[in-house]
């Protein structure tokens, strides 16, 4: 049984928050650089953009997010094959891994900085740092994961372990492997942000702060609210990317898995 | 028997398993052939090493000790001359119904323009006609079971291994699919290996039925059924029918769980 769904209900839902969110600010007389009202938000969210000043940020941001996606990515899905295809491999690499996946990741972004400057590197190495690691999991799982029969059919067609690797293991493990990207996007962003935080000289995250030190609470708000947009935008790329790809997999496993993953940060 | 025109021939068979308690006897001097052309079945309950012995057949699993020969040739390892079905139909998701009984053609680099026009006319013959572009997750048990026949039959094997094809589907459905395959059987004369628990599945279907007795896993009897073919499922009330379902059963008692 399905209970009934009202899309009226539930955009007068969001705009009755907003409304009492304005109200309690105002009969409350927080001042602005507490908590804004949703109006002086807008307001500044407004002036951003037509200053245009966001506009140059935003690609900064988006070029660090994308481009340490794609190196930690790529830097995960080669280690986690390599991982999954060998014992030995996976024997001598542990410790490495272990010791590398209890550091939080974000404690490292400072000796980033100090390593790769305050201009772009420094923020795509941060967020392909924190990038890696979902998709190294879901790579060795997703490749682990053939199913033993389909194993034994390819085996029994006399095929070498490279074309079962290719006919089977990998797309066994695309659901696993899309998952993980999705996670790895949100991840990236996280990664650039607050390598921005340490120490940039522009993007969302410089702004941010900039916003902060001269108590510009609504500016901050306006920027927080692009971030947002950002991240489900890059999402929606990846959601729909998955649809694609993963026709065949009615169970979309991969959203399970993504949305279990993401909660966790 | 044991004679040249034996497409596989197995001697002295026996395969040990290491366990933590020490060493299992799954299979102990299994001894028989099969010859071109004929439909041999094994009956036995389950756990009494039927899959294991289809393993070794398919190459995926040595033997302890014995031989197994397929056209005289010892069999090590893997061959691309053996097709096999086994209990589900082990279809690849991703690929259409078409592209998965051309798998064994692309594992072996055999050609796919000119297997195209043949597995089309497999998936005719197992009733598939028009289902060529659908994927496996859009039909129903029964017609996943008639894809993973036909590519067991892709590759012109010399010998085709069933391990309880029909096993998981309901019982309609595989009355049907138990007509299907003797038409098909009579129609290109496969070398088939069929193993089930089912006695009557055996009994319908083979030339000769093999009874697998457990712990360990012995052939015990061998059974030719005379009844003649095309049989119809009414042959169920044939005397002679009968009569050998309820020889083979003797060989089990109640409790080892065989199906009539």
């Amino acid at each position: 049984m399905r209970e009934p769904r009202n899309p009226a209900l539930r955009i007068a839902l969001l705009a009755a928050s907003l409304a009492v969110w304005e109200a309690a600010v105002r009969v409350l007389r927080i001042p602005a650089f507490i908590l804004p009202t949703p109006s002086q938000v807008g307001a500044a969210l407004y002036r951003g953009t037509v200053s245009g000043i966001y506009l140059e940020h935003i690609w900064i941001t988006l070029a660090e997010t994308l481009l340490g996606f794609a190196l930690g990515s790529v830097i995960a899905f080669v280690v986690g094959t390599a991982l999954a295809a060998s014992q030995s491999v996976e024997y001598y690499l542990y410790p490495f891994i272990v010791m590398f996946q209890s550091v939080p990741k974000v404690a490292l972004a400072p000796l980033v900085v100090i390593w790769f400057g305050l201009g772009l590197t420094s923020k795509v190495v941060s967020a392909a740092l924190i990038a890696f690691f979902p998709l190294l999991v879901n790579t060795v799982v997703g490749l682990r994961s053939a199913d033993e029969d389909r194993i034994d059919l390819m085996r029994s067609l006399s095929a070498s372990e490279l074309q079962i690797f290719r006919m089977l293991r990998l797309p066994s493990a695309l659901p696993f492997i899309m998952a993980g990207l999705e996670v790895a996007m949100v991840f990236s962003l996280v990664g650039a942000i607050v390598g921005e935080f340490v120490g940039a000289e522009a993007g969302l995250g410089m702004l941010i702060q900039s916003r902060n030190f001269s108590m510009d609470v609504a500016g901050e708000f306006a920027l927080l609210f692009i971030l947002a947009a950002m991240g489900l935008a890059l999402n929606a790329i990846l959601v729909s990317v998955r649809r694609r790809v993963l026709f065949w997999d009615p169970s979309q496993k991969a959203a399970a898995n993504a949305a279990s993953l993401k909660g966790g940060l | 028997m044991g004679h040249s025109a034996d497409v596989i021939a197995v001697k002295g068979l026996r395969k040990e398993y290491q366990t933590l308690r020490g060493t299992v006897l799954a299979l102990e001097d299994i001894e028989f052939s099969v010859a071109e052309g004929e439909f041999v079945a094994i009956v036995g309950p389950s756990g009494c090493g039927k899959s294991t012995l289809l393993k070794i057949l398919a190459g995926l699993v040595p033997a302890t000790r014995g031989e197994v020969k397929l056209h005289s040739v010892s069999i090590t390892g893997p061959r691309r001359d053996i097709g096999v079905v086994f209990q589900s139909p082990v279809l690849f998701p991703w690929r259409t119904v078409l592209d998965n009984v051309l798998l064994p053609i692309d594992v072996q680099g055999l050609g796919r323009e000119t297997n195209r026009s043949r597995a089309l006319e497999l998936l005719s013959v197992v009733g598939l006609q028009g289902f060529e572009h659908r994927y496996p997750w859009e039909l129903s048990g029964g017609m996943q079971q008639r894809v993973a026949l036909s590519r067991g039959l892709i590759h012109n094997p010399a010998m085709l291994l069933m391990d309880e094809p029909f096993g998981a589907l309901d019982a309609m459905t595989r009355e049907s699919l138990n007509l299907e395959l003797q038409r098909i059987w009579l129609e290109r004369r496969e070398t088939v290996l069929f193993i089930t628990h089912s006695i009557a599945e055996a009994v319908f279907l083979a030339d000769r039925v093999l009874i697998m007795t457990p712990r360990p896993g012995r052939i015990t009897e061998h059974i030719p059924v005379g009844i003649p073919r095309p049989r119809g499922l009414d042959v169920i009330s044939v005397p002679e029918f009968g009569g050998i379902v309820r020889r083979i059963r003797s060989h089990f008692n109640a409790k080892n769980g065989m199906e009539a």
